[in-house]
């Protein structure tokens, strides 16, 4: 969702920054340090806290780079089990790499790299016998715009049950496709276009069927990637119920540039900032009272 | 006046209407300042203006060098003494030769008489009085068109529609340039083809199977009726186009896969070149490499085996007929798998999905309108290809399925037709075109089914 309240201060820094510019291994130097000191211009960052009970996720440290891009600097961040967690900031942050970080699609971006340590229910997930196709069926993941296959409606749910052979026959399939349908609140819709091309529903329709697409894998946790920045109010708020809904049986991580859909939906919220993650506390108290000058500006709308 | 004098005064003219009309223009609103009261910039009143100048007169120009000569010579045989008036057809024309070379000075085949020198020199006046006319008319035809078109000028005029439906009227005559040529072919042949039919039954062609093209040229030579039965020919055909398909398409579409999906940056810069290059070599190269390397090697090696292989076999033609269009599956269907869009197969991959998994179960399903697609235009390349199939097949119009024999296809039979001597309205001639006629069926039908298949699926995908 664009929110006008939020300023894209990146948006100058990361111009200055892409790829191409000629002076950009001493010049950069600069200004990121200088932003640096800006940001812990208020003592140590992270501030609030980046532990939780019970955590089931644990990044320590991860740094990720695009070549010569500092994409996340640092970042120590825990989330529970059946928890959301809003990741906000202004564009160009590093959410998102965040988050890809976290079932490591990164791996398929050519000159990418991760450093660190991620672990998934004390399982170190860039351990090198670690399979990422296994992890990825353990990690959904929802994208910023609705990527339905072009296939039916049916075989959008049924591709990943299919290729991880979870059912045993049609029937046990026809199951866990409705089940899925259910799940994201789209049975009732596409009952009778079972057959349809997912490509022909509308857009909030397309989000909702890559959302029961991922969870017919039956992931432990979903990663979410600004789900509803295409969609009007109505798909939005039947999106945000859903993962109310889903909270319940699974870890949410949900990147969001609306305030008010990170003060609905999550119980925590995570500001990023440049790479770095700034704060991080219940949502409540980020809303109300940010300990942190730069996290304050942003929800304020000031930062630019 | 010279033609380049002539173009050059009126491109001259030309380019004093456009800078007259933009400056009467900005006149009448008083001005560059108030440039914004005319309905359109000021450079479209200039353009209007140097159309009208320009386009009347090079009309003309075009008309008149079509019929100028034609005219001239008419006039020329209509001033003749009635000896010469009288002559036939063929001597008439050799003698307006004659007077047209002597008239630029050029060799002549005949003594120089009297008639001859006065009629040349009747024809170089004439010539001059051509030339002087067509540049009055032109001239004249400039300044009418920029007269007119300048008392049209109004600071209301639409000068920029005027000027864009003259440019839309040019492309349009552009392309229908391609659309005239295509319907003069295919009437030629359609015509040429069933003059064919009127000497050879159409049912004996199209189910006869016997080729044997040779028809007489003398009435007591033997064999004197050739029988026409296309049904060797299109089976020949069908078997080097299958066997040279099972070559070129698992072949393409997997190195496609390869290079859109698996290759490294380096590989793939490395690799698409060398297909284009591949693309690049003359079919007659390939079709000695057929024969030479190939069909030999096939042969030897079917004799290793112990099996009975013609020195010029469909398999050695197919094989390397399939090694030229895999270029062309390739490149299309890196082409097709390239455009599907990256959130597809990031969303199969965020499923768990392994990299084959997510290239045969939705990338490909996705591509397909595009390699099919591209299929078919390898395929009418294939059924088009002739040299592979001269040098490595053979003339022979077997009918048999068995890859190791000699064949021969609808192309290479057009060729042998119409090498050689022999008239051009015997039915061995005009068998040539009944033979373009069904090939052009053929590759049309597949065009237009695999344009439908690509449009229907696209529409879907969208
Ligand atoms: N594939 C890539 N190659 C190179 N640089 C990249 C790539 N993806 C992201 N980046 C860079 O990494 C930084 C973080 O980008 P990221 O996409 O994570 O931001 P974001 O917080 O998700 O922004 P937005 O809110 O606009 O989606 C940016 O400076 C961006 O230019
Ligand atoms: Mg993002």
């Amino acid at each position: 969702m664009n929110d006008p309240n939020v300023i894209e201060p990146g948006g100058v820094e990361a111009s200055a920054d892409g790829p191409g510019d000629p002076g950009r291994r001493s010049d950069t130097v600069s200004p990121r340090s200088a932003v640096a000191e800006q940001i812990t211009e208020f003592g140590r960052i992270p501030v609030g806290n980046v532990r939780c009970e019970d955590p089931f996720i644990i990044a320590e440290n991860v740094n990720a780079y695009y070549g010569d891009i500092h994409a996340i600097r640092n970042v120590t961040l825990e989330i529970a089990k059946s928890e959301v967690i809003a990741l906000i900031g202004p564009s160009g942050c590093g959410k998102t790499t965040f988050i890809r970080c976290l079932n490591r699609m990164n791996d398929s971006v050519e000159h990418a790299r991760v450093t660190g340590r991620i672990t998934l229910d004390g399982q170190d997930i860039y351990e090198r016998g670690l399979d990422p196709v296994v992890l990825r069926a353990r990690i959904g993941m929802v994208f910023q715009k609705p990527n339905p296959f072009p296939k039916s409606v049916y075989d959008n749910v049924a591709y990943g049950p299919r290729i991880h052979g979870l059912a045993a026959d049609r029937a046990e399939l026809d199951d866990i496709v409705h089940g899925s349908l259910e799940r994201a609140g789209l049975l009732k819709e596409v009952k009778d276009r079972l057959d349809e091309p997912g490509t022909e529903l509308s857009g909030g329709q397309q989000q909702r069927l890559c959302i029961a697409r991922t969870i017919a894998v039956n992931p432990e946790v979903i990663l979410m990637d600004e789900p509803c920045s295409a969609l009007d109010p109505i798909a939005t708020a039947r999106i945000e119920d859903l993962i109310d809904e889903l909270a319940e049986d699974y870890a949410i991580v949900i990147v969001t540039h609306s305030m008010q859909q990170a003060a609905r939906v999550s119980r925590r919220v995570a500001y990023f900032h440049l790479g770095m993650l700034v704060e991080v506390d219940e949502t409540d108290r980020i809303f109300t009272n940010p300990q942190h000058k730069l996290t304050e500006d942003y929800i304020t709308g000031r930062i630019g | 006046m010279q033609d380049t004098t002539l173009l050059l005064s009126l491109t001259v003219l030309a380019l004093a209407g456009f800078y007259a009309g933009r400056g009467r223009a900005l006149a009448l609103v008083g001005g560059p300042a108030r440039g914004r009261r005319l309905h359109s910039l000021p450079g479209y009143y200039g353009m209007f203006l140097a159309m009208w100048c320009l386009l009347p007169p090079l009309t003309l120009l075009l008309a008149w060098s079509l019929f100028e000569g034609r005219v001239i010579t008419l006039m020329l045989i209509e001033g003749l003494p009635d000896a010469q008036r009288s002559m036939s057809a063929g001597e008439l024309n050799l003698l307006v030769n004659n007077i047209q070379n002597l008239a630029v000075g050029d060799a002549v085949s005949v003594e120089i008489d009297a008639v001859l020198r006065e009629a040349s020199s009747r024809y170089r006046l004439l010539q001059a009085e051509s030339r002087r006319l067509l540049t009055v008319l032109c001239l004249g035809l400039a300044t009418l068109g920029a007269v007119s078109a300048w008392r049209r000028i109004r600071p209301e005029f639409r000068a920029r529609n005027r000027v864009e439906s003259t440019v839309e009227f040019f492309l349009l005559l552009a392309s229908s340039i391609a659309v005239l040529t295509t319907i003069g072919i295919v009437m030629s042949v359609l015509f040429e083809a069933l003059r064919f039919f009127q000497q050879v039954s159409i049912v004996d062609f199209l189910f006869g199977l016997n080729w044997s093209p040779q028809t007489a040229i003398r009435e007591d030579q033997v064999g004197s009726s050739g029988s026409f039965g296309i049904v060797p020919l299109l089976t020949g055909t069908l078997l080097i186009t299958v066997i040279a398909m099972l070559v070129a398409v698992p072949v393409g579409l997997m190195s496609a896969i390869y290079l859109a999906e698996y290759s490294s940056q380096k590989v793939r810069a490395a690799a698409k070149p060398m297909l284009e290059i591949l693309a690049g070599i003359p079919t007659v190269v390939y079709g000695f490499f057929a024969a030479l390397t190939v069909a030999p090697w096939v042969r030897d090696a079917g004799e290793a085996i112990g099996l009975d292989v013609a020195s010029e076999s469909a398999l050695a033609a197919g094989l390397v007929m399939g090694i030229m269009i895999i270029p062309l599956v390739s490149s299309l269907s890196d082409d097709a798998i390239k455009a599907v869009p990256g959130d597809m197969r990031e969303g199969a991959l965020a499923l768990g999905a392994t990299r084959s998994e997510a290239m045969t179960g939705v990338i490909l399903p996705a591509a397909l309108p595009g390699i099919v697609g591209g299929t078919l235009l390898a395929l009418s390349r294939a059924i088009g290809e002739t040299m592979i199939v001269v040098m490595a097949a053979g003339l022979a119009a077997n009918l048999t399925a068995n890859p190791f024999e000699a064949v021969t296809t609808v192309t290479v039979q057009i060729v042998t037709l119409l090498v050689g001597d022999q008239e051009f309205d015997s039915a061995k001639t005009l068998a040539a075109f009944a033979l373009g006629l069904v090939l052009f069926v053929v590759t049309m039908t597949l065009n237009v089914v695999g344009l439908n298949f690509v449009r229907r699926y696209r529409e879907q995908y969208e």
